[in-house]
């Protein structure tokens, strides 16, 4: 190994060992909520290894419970990452030059973390090679996933979630990542349209609609509302998720 | 135990599993290929994450009854404040006195 090689490891290494710190409750929350929800321990874990997107998985599993249509809890799970449409495009330039298998395997590890050093790294003028994609992602990879485990477990000795408060962890972090969000243009008629939405179709039409039609609604306001200046629509693209 | 595996949940993470990365490589494709985004698209796309996260937020906080709905309005102050591990933190010991210390 090259010292050059030798320092890229290390420098992927180190941030992704603070990512996968930042991300632990939420790897163990969701393995426990996952089990909580009816999910076996293995079930939880292939979620993890196969989705590996924290706040789908957990939108995913909070579906299962409502015994919402397949269909829905997919579309559901698309629709919460499709910020990914937008990281991939934004990072395009700067992993044109890996092959095809090289690009294949390292956007299967982008996230938010992901996206972001992979962005400040690029515009601090370093090259982004594949060894450091890969060893920045899997630092985080593999902790998620035996915390998902971890978690799982624990949520099977877990009684009552209510009288541990489990219960309102996800909506609190969901309330978390839509204000992640907030710097974002129209983010407070998107939100109120939503938010009215989702209660009216829960009143009026019932569970599961209400995702998607109090989501539709908050994404018609964002497509009629006049348009800012570019660099506000694609000025934040790094924020959202811890 | 129940049984490791049940085939519809097996099916939905699978194909979870495939939307999700299709989403990872969907953007890089498409970029590669095209020169623009119609601004109003972008604009609707923009929007999706906080219009569907909303949709969990906002029925949970109405109908949770008035220890949730109190640690939600909570949740919103703190959250913008604070980020999301320390703001779990706060909710969970707010809805956690309110569970066992004064119901």
């Amino acid at each position: 190994m090259t010292p050059a090689t030798k320092e890229e490891f290390r420098d992927a290494f180190r941030r992704g060992s603070a990512v996968a710190i930042a991300a632990a409750p939420f790897a163990v929350l969701f393995g426990a909520v996952a089990v909580d929800n009816g999910l076996s321990v293995a079930e939880a874990t292939l979620m993890s290894a196969t989705l590996y997107a924290g706040a789908s998985q957990l939108v995913g599993v909070e579906l299962f419970n409502h015994h919402v249509a397949p269909w829905l809890v997919v579309l559901s799970i698309f629709a919460v990452n499709f910020r990914h449409v937008l990281y991939s495009a934004a990072i395009a330039p700067h992993i044109r030059h890996l092959t095809f298998w090289e690009k294949a395997t390292s956007l299967f590890l982008l996230t938010d973390p992901q996206f972001a050093e992979t962005e400040r790294r690029a515009d601090r003028g370093i090259r982004v090679s594949y060894p450091w994609l890969m060893v920045l992602g899997l630092s985080v990879y593999v902790p998620w996933l035996f915390l998902t485990i971890l978690g799982a477990f624990l949520g099977n000795l877990i009684g009552d979630p209510k009288a541990i408060g489990i219960d309102v962890l996800l909506p609190v972090y969901f309330m978390g990542l839509v204000l992640g969000f907030r710097s974002r243009a129209h983010w407070l008629p998107v939100v109120l349209a939503s938010g009215a939405g989702s209660i009216l179709a829960l009143h009026f039409v019932g569970s599961p609609w209400h995702v998607s039609l109090g989501a539709l609604a908050g994404i018609i306001v964002a497509a009629l509302l006049p348009l800012d200046d570019a660099e506000a629509v694609a000025g934040d693209v790094a924020e959202g998720e811890a | 135990m129940e049984s490791l595996f049940h085939t519809q949940t097996l099916l939905i993470i699978a194909a979870g599993a495939i939307a999700t990365y299709l989403t990872r490589v969907g953007g890089y494709v498409f970029i590669t290929r095209m020169k623009r985004i119609p601004p109003r698209a972008e604009a609707a796309l923009n929007a999706v994450p906080a219009a569907v996260l909303t949709t969990l937020v906002a029925p949970a906080a109405i109908t949770g009854g008035w220890d949730v709905s109190l640690t939600m309005a909570i949740a919103f102050l703190v959250g913008l404040r604070l980020s999301l591990l320390p703001m779990l933190g706060v909710c969970w010991i707010v809805v956690m006195v309110i569970r066992h210390l004064i119901v």
